[in-house]
Parts: structure tokens; sequence; C-alpha cells
């Protein structure tokens, strides 16, 4: 992991006060803005170059949002993003699509982020494509040797998504996020959808892979123990805003914020002794939630 | 008597690419009041095991080929569909994992209640209309009489699945089966409906099977746990003996699949977690060998395991497995398991 600094802290990927309304309508033929959705509503936090930021939250919190915004898929109605010491909010159309050389994405559903009407090769090749990057000739060596990388029979570039497993798609989703050579990948969710056994597989790969580039990770998930396994800290988001955040650490053993502690409260573990022992502690946390006068949980 | 007893149960599913067998020789039996967690990946047959039960399922493709299904007594896979409709609610019954589809979104929640108890007894339009009320201030409906009113759409999904278990248990039912409940709601919803669940098994005396994928689930639901690889059952015991001293290696290797969330820091961040390599058999043409050989680190070549399926067997009193490989049987240091 090298510790290269681009921005003015020192920091990769540096959010400030990033806020994402979406506006309500009501009105039919007059349309006028009603009040608004804060999807993400002042968010802020820092990631280190090598370092893996978990954001967790549940479905509705934002952290999906907050993903899209940093990577300028979605443009964000306030706040500061900077990457790489640049400030991504005001850059051009053309500037930004160099930008993107450095900054990924792997998404959750690997049914439906790949293009059933394209070949693994093809696939894994577009970003290349799309970028100009090597010859023909050349991006069929790289696209060979990504897929080697990822885990994946390079034998089966011609064939289609559609003949391949959960895991083997998500295997060529990391392939195509990996092809430009980016400082940051945004894993949506990644495992989600996956079996267990499946699912370590692809944690294992990411991990393999961080190690092996020195890859930035913001890892977004609903699952607090994938979350553990990936992250080095933890940001945890509730209704748009970040909650909580430092190291994993200190997250997982002294939570400060309520929702957090109610949170980890409700995972259950394996461990049938120990989930006892939780499930009191969860009804708890609960009565004491009920007499704090806040009974959102 | 087992309130269930499910005997050597084969449902097959007859398909143009050749004879799927879904489930394909499983038993087990529970008791009045009791858990049983069936857990497995995708596609190993839990699912299809919880329709053969209720006989849901789709006749074509599907068809039990062997087998029974006790309930009481009575064998349930004898019955005709008339006799299997007085016993599916009254007796049984079964919520399902997506409450955004289980329910009807034309018609109001109030209807979809009161139209189960009426199905299934004499009671009148307003009575049936009360009993809905009272089950719905029973699953933890806020404000329930308003509600009743209310069309799907207008409730969050840990309140629709509130409104599946209402209708579930309209009927008093001695068995509620219920598949992945949980899996499409968020953590701390999910934390809220299994103790729901739980609270009624206990106050209603019911018998509960629990089918899902999420191994904590397990451990904090259920009495007895099945997991089921391919079709069949692979290992049987108490959720405690099996979490404490899990025997097959598929078992095994799921538990090391998972993300620890509590324990040492570095050691959570250092270690990797193990990911069984390949994937489970085609269940058109299930190999005649042990059906996880092909992915497990113990199998090798000399191993009659690698030829002949290993049968059920108990290694210990209530532990039942089905492996050549279990781990008190083994003898040196464990094989590395290799990504």
């Amino acid at each position: 992991m090298s510790s290269e600094t681009s921005s003015s802290n020192g920091a990769l990927l540096s959010v400030t006060d990033l806020e994402k309304h979406f506006p309500i309508r009501k009105g039919l033929l007059v349309e006028r803005t009603v009040g608004a959705v804060k999807a993400v509503d002042g968010v802020s936090f820092d990631v280190a170059e090598g370092e893996t930021l978990g954001l967790v939250g549940e479905s509705g919190s934002g952290k999906s949002t907050t993903g899209y915004c940093i990577l300028q898929l979605m443009k964000q109605t306030g706040g500061s993003i900077q990457f790489m010491g640049k400030e991504l909010t005001t850059l051009g159309r053309e500037e930004l699509r160099r930008m993107r050389r450095e900054m990924q994405i792997v998404f959750q559903d690997p049914y439906a982020s790949l293009d059933p009407r394209m070949t693994v090769g093809g696939i894994v090749a577009e970003p290349l494509e799309v970028h100009g990057i090597g010859t023909r000739k050349s991006r069929t060596e790289t696209v060979r040797r990504l897929l080697d990388i990822v885990g994946f029979n390079p034998n089966f570039t011609n064939r289609y998504p559609h003949e391949f497993s959960g895991g083997q798609r998500q295997r060529i989703g990391v392939a195509r996020a990996l092809a430009l050579n980016p400082k940051l990948i945004v894993c949506d969710e990644p495992v989600s959808a996956l079996d267990v056994s499946i699912q370590a597989q692809i944690l294992n790969l990411l991990k393999d892979l961080q190690r092996d580039f020195g890859l930035t990770y913001l890892f977004i998930s609903h699952d607090l123990a994938v979350v553990r396994t990936m992250s080095d800290r933890i940001a945890v988001m509730n209704q748009g805003k970040l909650v909580e955040i430092g190291t994993a650490e200190q997250v997982y053993h002294e939570p400060k914020d309520e929702y957090t502690k109610a949170l980890f409260a409700a995972v259950p573990v394996p461990d049938p002794q120990r989930q006892r022992e939780r499930k009191a502690e969860r009804a708890r946390l609960r009565q004491e939630a009920r007499s704090g006068g806040n009974g959102s949980i | 008597m087992a309130l269930l007893e499910v005997n050597d149960l084969k449902t097959h599913f007859f398909t143009r690419e050749g004879v799927v067998q879904a489930v394909d020789g499983i038993s087990f039996s529970l008791e009045k009041g009791k858990t049983l967690g069936i857990v497995g990946e995708s596609g190993c047959g839990k699912s299809v095991t919880a329709l053969s039960i209720m006989g849901l399922i789709p006749k074509p493709p599907a068809k039990i080929v062997g087998g029974e299904v006790l309930f009481d007594g009575r064998d349930l896979t004898k019955l005709g569909e008339r006799e299997m409709q007085t016993v599916r609610g009254n007796q049984v019954a079964m919520i399902f994992q997506d409450p955004m589809t289980s329910l009807n979104p034309t018609l109001r929640i109030g209807t979809q209640i009161t139209e189960t108890i009426r199905t299934h007894t004499e009671m009148s339009k307003q009575d049936a209309r009360k009993r809905a009320i009272e089950l719905l201030e029973e699953v933890g409906i806020p404000r329930s009489a308003e509600r009743l009113d209310d069309y799907p759409h207008r409730f969050s999904g840990g309140m629709r699945q509130r409104v599946m278990i209402a209708i579930a248990l309209s009927c008093s039912p001695r068995l509620l089966i219920a598949d992945e409940p949980t899996t499409a709601l968020d953590v701390t919803i999910q934390a809220q409906i299994l103790d729901l669940l739980d609270e009624l098994r206990q106050e209603h005396d019911m018998a509960m099977i629990l089918i899902t994928h999420d191994m904590g689930v397990v451990a904090e639901v259920c009495d007895d746990v099945a997991i089921m690889y391919a079709g069949q059952i692979v290992e049987q015991a108490s959720g405690f003996e099996l979490f404490e001293k899990p025997e097959h290696p598929y078992t095994e290797a799921l538990l090391g699949a998972l993300p620890q969330l509590e324990g040492d820091e570095r050691e959570i961040r250092q270690s990797r977690l193990t990911a069984i390599p390949g994937r489970p058999p085609d269940l058109v043409n299930p190999p005649e060998a042990c059906r996880f050989a092909a992915r497990c680190p113990y199998a090798s070549y000399e191993d009659s395991c690698t030829e002949v399926e290993p049968q059920l067997r108990e290694i210990r009193a209530g532990h039942w497995v089905r492996t050549a490989h279990p781990t008190s049987e083994r003898s040196g240091e464990r094989e590395p398991v290799n990504a």
C-alpha cells in the first residue's frame, strides 16, 4: 500500500457536505416543487489511497446514491467531491471522461449489469475501446490477462454472460472494472446476489486484487459482517446522513451512535449460544430506545 | 408420535432436458412446538421440500415420485386437492420470501385476511372482520382497525410480512412453514420479524419449519437444523450441536465461508474466507458417488465415496451426517481448502 497523496489533506478521495435532494413535484399542468427527498444530506468523508472504506446502511439510507454521486453517474445538488486533487463537481465533460479512467464501479447484480448481447471479451474490452487504449490485438491480449487475473477461464472470451453462473459473471464485472487500471473502485453490494460460498470467492478475489494493485475501495453493503472483513474504516449511513465513521475496530466495538448500536445488535451471528446473548442485548436496546422516547427502531 | 414426519420424500421435475431430481430422498421429523431450520444454497431443494409438504408443487412438471409426508399420521401426498385444501391454512400454513408479491395489490388487506378466515370457518362477515383486527394487533400493526381498509402498497416491506403472518395464523395452524421470511428485509426489520415469529410460535404452541440460506437466522431461531445439498439432507442435528461440532465437510465450509461479525480485528482482516471451489452437481444426472465429492477437500480418488454414495448415519446421538469424511473421524492435519 503506497501513501501517495493527491488532495490537499492527503486523501485520494475527499467528500465534503455532499447533498443529493430529489424534488417532490405536484400538479398536473403547472408543476411545483412541494418538498424534497433528502437521499444524501450533508455527507463528508475521506478515503486514503490503498484503503477500503466500508459504507453500510439499510435500504434507502443513501449509500448507493453517495457512490453514484462520487462517480458522477448522478449529479449532486450540493457539496464537493475531490478526487486525486481535482474537484469533480465542476469538471467539464471531456475532463470528467478522462478522470473516469481512474474510478470504476462493480455493480450488485451480475445478471443485470452485463449486456446479454455482448460476448465476455467484448464486455471487458469495452472500457479500453471507449478510452482508445491499445490496438485491437493488444486489447485482446489485455482482456485475456484481465480474465486470468480474476480467475475466469480466458478461453471463454467468445461466450455470452448467460452461459455463466452468478459468481463467474461477477468475475467478468470485476475484470471490466479493472480494465483501465483505476485507482478507485466503488463496489456497490458486489456480493449480495450470491450464495455464501461464492460470495467468499469474490470477497477473497477483491482482497487479493487490492493487495496486488494497490486499489482503493469504497465498499457499499448492507451486510455488516461482509463490510467488516473488507474494510479498514467504516461509515454508517441512516436516512441520508452519516451517523458514524471510524476505524472498523471503533465502530464495531464501541459504537457511539444509537442507530449503529441497534444495527449491529440486529445481525444474527452463526452461533446459537452467542446469539442468545445478542438477542437479550437487542431487547435491552429496544427497551432503552422506547423509554428514551424515540421508538424508531 | 411426531407432528410431521417426512420419509424418503422424492420430488422430481420432468423437463425436456431430463428428470431433475430436486428433492431426492429426504427424511426428517418435527415435534409439536419445535422449530426446524432447513439451510442450503440456491437450488439445493429446500423450497421444493416446503412446497411438497404443502402440496403446492407445480404439477406438471413436478411430481412426488416417492416417500410420504405424515402429518398427524395422515399421508398428505395421498390426499386429493379438495382434502388438501382443508389441511392447508387450517393445519399447515406457509409464508413466503417476498411480501411484495405474495399479497394481491388490488384487494384491501382486510379483504385478504377475512377471505382466508371465511374459507376455513363458518364465521360471519362481521366476526371475521373482528378477528382480522385482532390478528393485525397480534402481529404488531398499529391502528389495526383503520389499516384493515388500506391496500398493500401503503405498507412497508416489514409491515407486509406482518400481514402475511397474520393471514397464515388466521386459522391457528399447528405447523407454520416460513420460506426465507426475512430475506427481502433490512436487518433491523428482520430482527423484529424473527422475534415476532418466535413469540407467536410459543403462544400458539405451533411447530415451525424455517427455510433459509442464512446461518445466523438459523442459529437464532431453530431447535434443530438440517443442511441440504443437491436435493439431499447431508447433515442434521440440534442447533447447538451442529454449530459447535459440524461434521460434514460442506457444513464446515459453509461456516468457514461466512464473514465474521464478531472477533479479533486483525484476525478478521487478515484471514481468508473458505471458498468452496466448483459448483453443485447437475440434478438431471447426479453422480452416483457422494454428491459433494467433487468439491470436497477430503475426498481423494482411492476413496469409496467417489464411487458409492455414503448413507446418512448417526454419528452421535441425534446427529446425522452423510459423508465418508466426518470431522470427528478425520485423522491428522486438516488439508487446506483451495479457493
